[in-house]
């Protein structure tokens, strides 16, 4: 179709998309890409009360206590990223 | 003469004939587009106001960068001083000038009572004066002109620009020409380096040029070898004839060719001799030499053909003989190795300019980044130099100033800084943009001084502009405000706002201060509600020139509240405390157009106020008002109209007050026939009472102006009845009681019957009196229905046309009232009027017979639906919109609610005739035919419908085609789609492509319509997708996308999922297609298989790709990852992979609590 179409149609979805956090690209490193599916996980016990307190019973832990600890593990849920190569 | 034999005529062809081929041979050069070239001129459509900077003399030249002095000493260019200083010089010419005028008509008036007496011819004093007074002023304009020596010095030092140092001590003896500079003799003698210089004394052709370049320079004193002397016109058809084409036109032997006279000599100076316009042939500053005779031949229109390929350029779009002037450098062959750095550089940029301002579009686009990448290499003085006398030419067409506008623009975003001795220059060329007709140039001339200002600063532009202000002409000081405006909007209005306040309260000429006001109104009127934040400093800025001395500052200042106001409404009413006193005070002293200016600016301010205040102020100004409702002049009745207008309007105004001090007056002084005439007055006048019937009431306003429904002259009962319209639309007929109700009635026929030209005003006000009586109408259908049927009959087609219109509005209120007898009677008489011939009429007649079948229904309808239906069917055939839109949207009610009515053989006929109007241009038309498809095969049964349908998928049409598979969709919907399902899929079988596609269209529509239905028949139609989706052509492969989409989200939840996986593995190679819209489908398909399969299965696909190798791949499974993660973030959750053993020390990647169990 039009020239005008190949550059538009599809770059605004992919422009789209990458305004939402947890996106990828080509070039996203295992690093980022697993802490926003951990992050995405803490979020999910948080937001579904029968898996909070499924995993409250688990750990015997109070329900509140369960989801203090997930969002609190949402911050660096894998550890400290990677060093930064130099070059 | 008698012997001879009688001769016979000759036989010839008949008169009408020869008639007829010398008519085809004048059409054959009609140019259809003659009228059109010359509107594209931006100055063929000006106002002689808006032509007046052709006129005006404001070539101030290149000024001073004041910011640049520290850094190179003595800048170049005049500074603020030198302008000031001229300014007021020219200020001075002008008084003088007008003391001399006024001088010498009084001399006249005494001298003519003495001529009177004396003899008729002047007496010889007067003519010796004269004579010594013309020496004198030779003797002066020395300095204008220069003696040789000096002109070849101002050629040497290239373009010094008249205010250079000495020029400018010469300047004020200069400055004092007179009109004596006008004759020709002045023109010639000028220095072919001067600067164009013009004054409004100009008048005579020549010197009305835009560049004032000396004839004998103009037209080489050499005759151009074999061409003769040229027309300075620059027209071919005007030139004299050359030797050669004498010697080819006349005969060799028998004549001889004279010599002139010895004395002779053919006057070069063109102006003299043809007292016509010549165009101007060498653009600015060159002078003419022997190399540049062949382009200036061009430039004559010598040439046979203008160039549209020039070297170093290229192939043009157009190329017109007044861009040889400008561009006759660059028109010829030269060696480019002898010329020094700038002559190249001035060469470049002017291919540059003629490729954007003629070139085809990419040719412009890179022409265009070149000249704005080079802009600072370039410099601003080179590249204004050649762009400014283009946008001053005369022929200057919309599309070319648009272009070079657009280069001003970019240049100057690179120049930054650099443009400022530039800067006046500049704005002298884009001022007239601001007033200009077109809402475009006028953005365009706002942005451009936007962004000169942004780019030169506030204190540059101040002093720049500063000198325009107080312009003798009023032409620059109106646009030079409105360009102060520009700069206001741009750097913020605190900024210029001491300098405002200055210029508002400037002792010495009232110009400044008029100017200064004009600029506040300006920028009110740009800005808007913006200037809020500023309202209290801008009123108090130009308060005190309500008091002025001159009548125009008052005027300005009371238009500048206005504007202030308006822009502020419905805020700020604090403001404008300190002006209510002296504007009500005002309205008692003035006059004129003084008192409008103030009235105006009331009108604007009552609304703003509280409500007591607003009541308070406008019993003020009510007497005045009143007074001047008996003026005569046209402006103050608009205005105070419009007062009234705005003061009814506020909340303070009771309507007791209205009824009894504004409503006599106002209709003793507008409700006469004089205001219908002028277009404007009407619209105000009607504007005005609707407003005052809000307070009124309905019953008030038409009870006094109901008896002028009978009035005599016509437009004046239109201008009721508009007026009786728009009052009843508003506030319905409730409060109009039983003797008003038979006034109105009978004026509203009588207005309908008496009118001469048949107008929508009188449609639209009987329509919309008749429907807000209602059932009260019912006495009175009598009488209407049989002057609508009295009308139906008549031999205008537009009357006729009009009954038919009012009876579809009328339709509805006849059923209302009970009166079936009239309708059928209505209906009878319209029927055997469908063979009218006017389409204009037909369409009106056919719409009438639908809106009654409408209100009555199938089966009461008279004449029945199986006698009205088969009289349709020919109709269809008519090519008129109107024609087709109504029958198509009568036939498509009667299938819709009667088709048992009719034959089902006369159903199928329609059936063929709708395939027809499947081309028609309207939507509303296809629409209408696409849906009547389905009503049809609801009522028929489906089978031969489709038949007619899937046949026509064989045409050539792509729009045909495209409503055929609509309406398949259509009768699948309504049918069901097991009737159309296997005939569609039986005729994918055939080769045809258009047809296979066809029928993939025809399956993404109906599944997209049959929604869960789908579930049903996924499994039949897999085999043909498995076969679409492998095909070798790629639109194939698309649709069959489209279909995989709308049967997966038809089908999510009702258990198949096995097809679509099935048919997911088909789709899934698609993804690396690059094509835009079969991507699109593709990924539209995989995302709804998101929604049919759960996106655990999808991303189950999806990873395999994410990390892989070649990029390529990684970013299309992105893409699709992202799709699906913004589609289930959550739900993805789960289905994440365990990737527990890429942990390090480092980080963790276990997902330790979903590995939890109980």
């Amino acid at each position: 179709m039009s020239s005008e179409l190949r550059y538009t149609a599809n770059t605004q979805t992919e422009h789209l998309h990458a305004r939402y956090t947890g996106t990828g690209h080509a070039d996203v490193t295992k690093y980022d890409w697993l802490t926003h599916q951990h992050r995405d996980t803490c979020a999910s016990i948080v937001g579904h009360p029968p898996l909070a307190s499924y995993l409250a019973i688990a750990d015997g832990e109070s329900i509140g206590r369960v989801k203090f600890e997930m969002m609190e593990r949402m911050l660096q849920p894998c550890g400290p990223p990677p060093p930064k190569d130099d070059d | 003469m008698d012997e001879q034999p009688r001769q016979l005529e000759s036989y010839t062809a008949p008169k009408d004939v020869l008639d007829e081929l010398t008519q085809l041979a004048e059409e054959e050069d009609f140019d259809p587009f003659a009228e059109t070239a010359s509107k594209r001129q931006v100055a063929s459509r000006q106002s002689d106001y808006q032509k007046r900077r052709f006129a005006i003399d404001r070539d101030g030249g290149v000024s001073k960068d004041a910011f640049k002095e520290g850094e190179d000493g003595e800048g170049e260019g005049t500074g603020y001083k030198d302008a000031m200083r001229l300014a007021r010089l020219e200020q001075e010419e002008q008084r003088v000038k007008r003391a001399i005028a006024e001088k010498e008509r009084k001399e006249k008036e005494e001298g003519e009572k003495e001529k009177m007496d004396l003899d008729k011819t002047p007496p010889r004093e007067e003519l010796e004066a004269a004579a010594a007074e013309v020496a004198t002023i030779r003797k002066k304009r020395r300095w204008d002109v220069g003696e040789p020596a000096a002109a070849d010095d101002a050629k040497k030092a290239e373009a010094p620009g008249e205010w250079s140092k000495e020029a400018l001590e010469n300047a004020a003896p200069k400055k004092r020409r007179s009109r004596w500079d006008a004759t020709p003799a002045d023109v010639g003698a000028g220095a072919p380096g001067e600067t164009p210089k013009r004054s409004r004394w100009d008048q005579t052709p020549v010197a009305g040029q835009p560049s004032t370049i000396s004839a004998p320079i103009l037209f080489p004193q050499t005759p151009i070898p074999g061409m003769g002397f040229m027309a300075p016109d620059g027209d071919k058809n005007n030139r004299y004839l050359s030797d050669e084409e004498l010697d080819a036109i006349l005969p060799s032997a028998g004549y001889i060719i004279c010599k002139p006279p010895d004395g002779y000599a053919p006057i070069q100076n063109a102006a003299r001799k043809l007292m016509m316009t010549p165009v101007p042939q060498f653009g600015g500053f060159q002078i003419q030499d022997e190399s540049d005779a062949a382009a200036a031949a061009a430039a004559a229109g010598l040439a046979p053909e203008l160039p549209t390929e020039i070297p170093g350029v290229g192939s043009l779009a157009f190329f017109k003989a007044e861009d040889a002037q400008y561009f006759s450098k660059i028109l010829k062959e030269e060696d480019e190795t002898e010329l020094s750095v700038d002559e190249l550089k001035e060469r470049k940029i002017m291919r540059l300019l003629l490729k954007i301002k003629n070139g085809t579009p990419p040719v412009r686009k890179t022409a265009l980044r070149q000249i704005t990448d080079k802009a600072r290499e370039f410099g601003a003085g080179p590249l204004f130099d050649k762009i400014l006398p283009l946008l001053m030419e005369r022929t200057l067409e919309d599309q070319e100033r648009h272009l070079l506008v657009k280069v001003i623009d970019r240049v100057l975003y690179k120049l930054d800084d650099l443009v400022r001795p530039y800067v006046h220059k500049i704005l002298v060329v884009i001022e007239p943009l601001l007033i200009d007709e077109d809402y475009y140039a006028r953005v365009e001339g706002r942005e451009i001084i936007s962004n000169l200002s942004k780019a030169a600063g506030l204190a540059h532009m101040i002093s720049t502009m500063r000198p325009d202000i107080d312009h003798v002409d009023e032409y620059v000081r109106n646009t030079t405000a409105r360009a102060f405006s520009v700069v206001a909007s741009a750097l913020g209005i605190p900024s210029l706002l001491p300098f405002l306040k200055a210029v508002c309260r400037s002792k010495k000429s009232w110009q400044a201060r008029h100017t200064g006001i004009r600029i506040v109104q300006q920028i009110a009127i740009m800005m808007g509600c913006a200037v809020l934040p500023h309202l209290r400093n801008l009123v108090e800025a130009i308060a005190h020139g309500l008091s002025d001395d001159q009548q125009k500052v008052r005027t300005m200042t009371a238009l500048g509240l206005a504007a202030l106001a308006e822009a502020a409404a419905p805020y700020g009413i604090e403001s404008f405390d300190a002006v209510l006193k002296p504007l009500w005070i005002g309205i008692r002293q003035h006059r004129g157009k003084g008192l409008a200016a103030f009235l105006k600016a009331i009108g604007f301010i009552i609304p703003l106020m509280d409500p007591e205040y607003a009541s308070y102020y406008t019993k003020e100004v009510t007497v005045i008002l009143i007074r001047e409702f008996q003026s005569s002049d046209e402006e103050m009745k608009k205005i105070v109209l419009k007062v009234v207008k705005q003061c009814a309007a506020t909340e303070g105004v009771t309507p007791s007050y209205i009824k009894q001090d504004i409503l006599p007056e106002f209709f003793k002084a507008f409700w006469v026939r004089r205001m219908a005439l002028d277009r404007r007055n009407y619209r105000q006048v009607v504007e005005t009472t609707v407003e005052l019937a809000q307070k009124a009431g309905v019953a008030e306003i038409v009870g006094r102006i109901v008896n002028d429904l009978k009035d005599e002259a016509e437009p004046y009962r239109k201008m009721v009845m508009e007026t009786i319209t728009k009052v009843v639309a508003s506030l319905g007929a409730s409060d109009i009681d039983e003797r008003l109700e038979i006034a109105l009635i009978d004026g509203i026929i009588s207005a309908f019957q008496e009118q001469t030209t048949e107008d929508q005003v009188m449609l639209d006000g009987f329509g919309t009196v008749v429907n807000a009586f209602g059932i009260r109408v019912k006495p009175y259908l009598t009488q209407i229905v049989s002057t609508v049927l009295w009308r139906l009959n008549n031999k205008s087609a537009k009357v006729r046309q009009q009954a038919a219109d009012l009876t579809t509005r009328l339709a509805v209120v006849i059923k209302q009232c009970g009166e079936d007898q009239l309708l059928s009677k209505l209906g009878v008489v319209l029927f055997e009027q469908l063979g009218e011939e006017y389409p204009d009429t037909l369409g009106s007649i056919i719409a009438a017979v639908g809106a009654i079948a409408n209100v009555v229904g199938m089966t009461q309808m008279q004449p029945p639906v199986k006698d009205l239906l088969p009289r349709m069917t020919p109709i269809l055939r008519n090519r008129h919109e109107k024609v087709q839109e109504a029958s198509i949207n009568l036939i498509g009610r009667i299938a819709d609610r009667g088709a048992e009515f009719v034959p089902a053989r006369e159903w199928m006929r329609i059936c063929f005739e709708l395939l027809d109007l499947l081309k028609a241009h309207k939507k509303g038309i296809r629409r209408a035919a696409v849906n009547s498809f389905g009503y049809i095969a609801k009522s028929l049964g489906p089978q031969d419908v489709l038949s007619v349908l899937l046949t026509n998928l064989r045409v050539q049409e792509r729009q045909s085609r495209v409503c055929s598979t609509v309406a398949i969709a259509i009768v699948a919907e309504t049918c069901g789609p097991f009737t159309c399902i296997p005939a569609i899929l039986n005729e994918y079988r055939t080769s045809e492509l258009n047809v296979r596609t066809g029928c993939l269209k025809a399956l993404s529509f109906v599944f997209e319509y049959v929604g869960p239905q789908s579930a049903f028949y996924c499994d039949s139609v897999v085999t043909m997708l498995e076969d679409a989706l492998t095909d070798r052509d790629l639109v194939h492969r698309q649709t069959a996308s489209t279909i995989v989409k709308h049967l997966a989200l038809g089908v999510a939840g009702l258990g198949c999922e096995d097809s679509m996986t099935h048919l997911l593995n088909l789709v899934w190679p698609n993804c690396f297609e690059t094509s835009p819209h079969v991507i699109g489908a593709v990924m539209d398909a995989i995302e709804s298989m998101r929604v049919a399969l759960g996106p655990g299965v999808l991303l189950s696909y999806v990873l395999q790709g994410l990390f892989h190798p070649a990029r390529k791949v990684r970013e299309v499974y992105w893409r699709i990852y992202n799709a699906l993660y913004l589609g289930a973030a959550d739900a993805l959750v789960p289905f994440y992979p365990d990737l527990g053993e890429l942990s390090d020390e480092r980080n963790v990647y276990d997902r330790h609590p979903l590995q939890m169990f109980i």
